[in-house]
């Protein structure tokens, strides 16, 4: 017992010693820089437009899971849902030549990508989908990016604890070939669970990034005076990493 | 000459320090998913091999369950980890102290030879002639520089979305995601198994002397 006491001991006084380490100023940023040496590091490796591992039909599988947001508590919501989403848009905004608002079947006129990717959760798990849409450099060409753009900005129709979700990602994840917007899983419309009708996918990042109903994209220079400034729902309520690579 | 050389002590302690880290936010990344898998995909309790217990805060870093700050610790240390092992690795082969010192004979696989080693490890008579270390030892520190700690780093990277466009192969010869998260952690518990197993000789063997050559250097 005494030796089980003393180990403990140790290991709080350990926890505890990092947590005032992880409290100032320096401490908090050289652990957040770290995200940044990710991001380069494993760019530099695999090239920015390297492909994610992309699986066969057999390796599908049988239930994706939904977490976070699991629907979207609003009666107008519900109202799309009822109807099939016929009404639903996705507005192209902020820096681009050319603002869009595209209906459904718009998005399902663009030239289509399917992939049968795997989704990995920040938590741990994984589950293996076929995610079917237009890329978003098609978008992005057909609005315009100006100049200045360096970020897109994923909004979003769901809340979760009173915040709307939203996140971001720059412009090599935009322009990558996986990076599309499904209206599809496995070859049926989304189910609300996974994000119905819209969400993003960007196969080279943890699953808080893939953005779920989803209604607008907004080219933007910078992410610091948009809600938290951190870039993203978990990043602002949690302090998640803006870069999820790792 | 020093028992110890510099640059084996100064990896000694960065290692220990980043290991030690290391594991207690893992443990607490551990309690964001408590459940493992074998192949590519896993995301429910019936589909587990295992479901791991929650790990108590005096645990974990930090202290309280915190997702994020854990993974902030965790993807940090890794790096002081890894150029660590692969400045010790080259240090090794570069001081031929990896030949001189770590390397086994076949005569020292010999059945008779491995039970005199247990017999006198367990009579706690660690004087050994000629080499530096004796056979158990030499086993201990090859598996754990050889294979638990290399394949950290190597399960580690296989574990992370923007690695694995890099090395596909990497990810399906460890059996897929959720195999490489799997052995991630049971290689996890193997290292712990060794630090224990190490703290414990350390103790017994004269502490204060073993400690004071890993500072100083140490004469032999």
């Amino acid at each position: 017992m005494k030796r089980r006491a003393f180990v403990s001991g140790v290991g709080a006084l350990l926890v505890s010693a990092c947590s005032k380490v992880a409290d100032t100023k320096a401490g908090a940023s050289l652990l957040s820089a770290a995200d940044g040496w990710h991001k380069k590091a494993q760019r530099a490796l695999s090239g920015r437009t390297a492909l994610a591992r992309e699986y066969e039909k057999s390796d599908i599988s049988p239930f994706f899971r939904g977490n976070g947001s699991l629907s979207v508590d609003s009666d107008a919501y519900r109202a799309q849902a009822d109807k099939g989403f016929a009404g639903w848009r996705l507005n192209v905004s902020g820096l681009v030549k050319r603002p869009l608002s595209l209906e459904l079947d718009d998005i399902r006129a663009l030239p289509q990508r399917s992939q049968i990717t795997r989704h990995d959760c920040v938590e741990g798990w994984s589950a293996i989908g076929e995610w079917t849409g237009p890329q978003m450099s098609s978008i992005l060409e057909k609005s315009g990016l100006l100049p200045e753009a360096q970020f897109i900005l994923f909004l979003c129709a769901d809340t979760l604890d009173g915040a709307r979700y939203y996140e971001s990602i720059d412009l090599d994840d935009a322009m990558h070939p996986q990076t599309i917007i499904a209206h599809s899983l496995n070859g049926q419309p989304l189910p609300v669970i996974n994000g119905a009708p819209l969400r993003m996918r960007i196969e080279r990042q943890l699953g808080y990034k893939q953005a779920k109903y989803l209604t607008g994209i907004e080219a933007v220079a910078s992410l610091d005076s948009i809600a938290g400034g951190k870039g993203g729902y978990w990043e602002d309520r949690a302090g998640y990493q803006w870069y999820a690579g790792i | 000459m020093k028992r110890h050389l510099l640059s084996t002590r100064l990896w000694h302690w960065i290692n220990a320090f980043s290991v030690i880290v290391l594991f207690m936010s893992g443990l607490n990344i551990s309690n964001a998913h408590r459940y493992l898998y074998w192949g590519q995909w896993g995301f429910a309790p019936e589909q587990a091999w295992l479901a791991v217990p929650k790990f108590p805060g005096w645990m974990t870093i930090p202290g309280h369950y915190s997702l994020a700050d854990a993974r902030d610790w965790h993807v940090f240390m890794v790096w002081p980890f890894a150029l660590g092992l692969l400045f010790m690795w080259a240090s090794m082969l570069l001081s031929r102290h990896f030949w001189r010192d770590l390397r086994t004979s076949p005569k020292e696989w010999r059945a008779t030879a491995i039970w005199h080693d247990v017999v006198q490890h367990l009579q706690l008579n660690f004087d050994h002639e000629g080499s530096k270390y004796n056979f158990l030892q030499k086993l201990a520190y090859g598996a754990v520089l050889g294979v638990l700690l290399p394949g950290m780093v190597i399960t580690g990277l296989a574990i992370s979305p923007g690695f694995e466009p890099a090395a596909p192969w990497l990810v399906d010869s460890l059996g897929g995601r959720q195999s490489a998260r799997s052995i991630h952690f049971l290689f996890a518990w193997g290292t712990c198994g060794f630090f224990i197993i190490h703290i414990v000789l350390v103790l017994i063997s004269g502490p204060i002397r073993q400690i004071r050559d890993m500072i100083t250097g140490g004469r032999l």
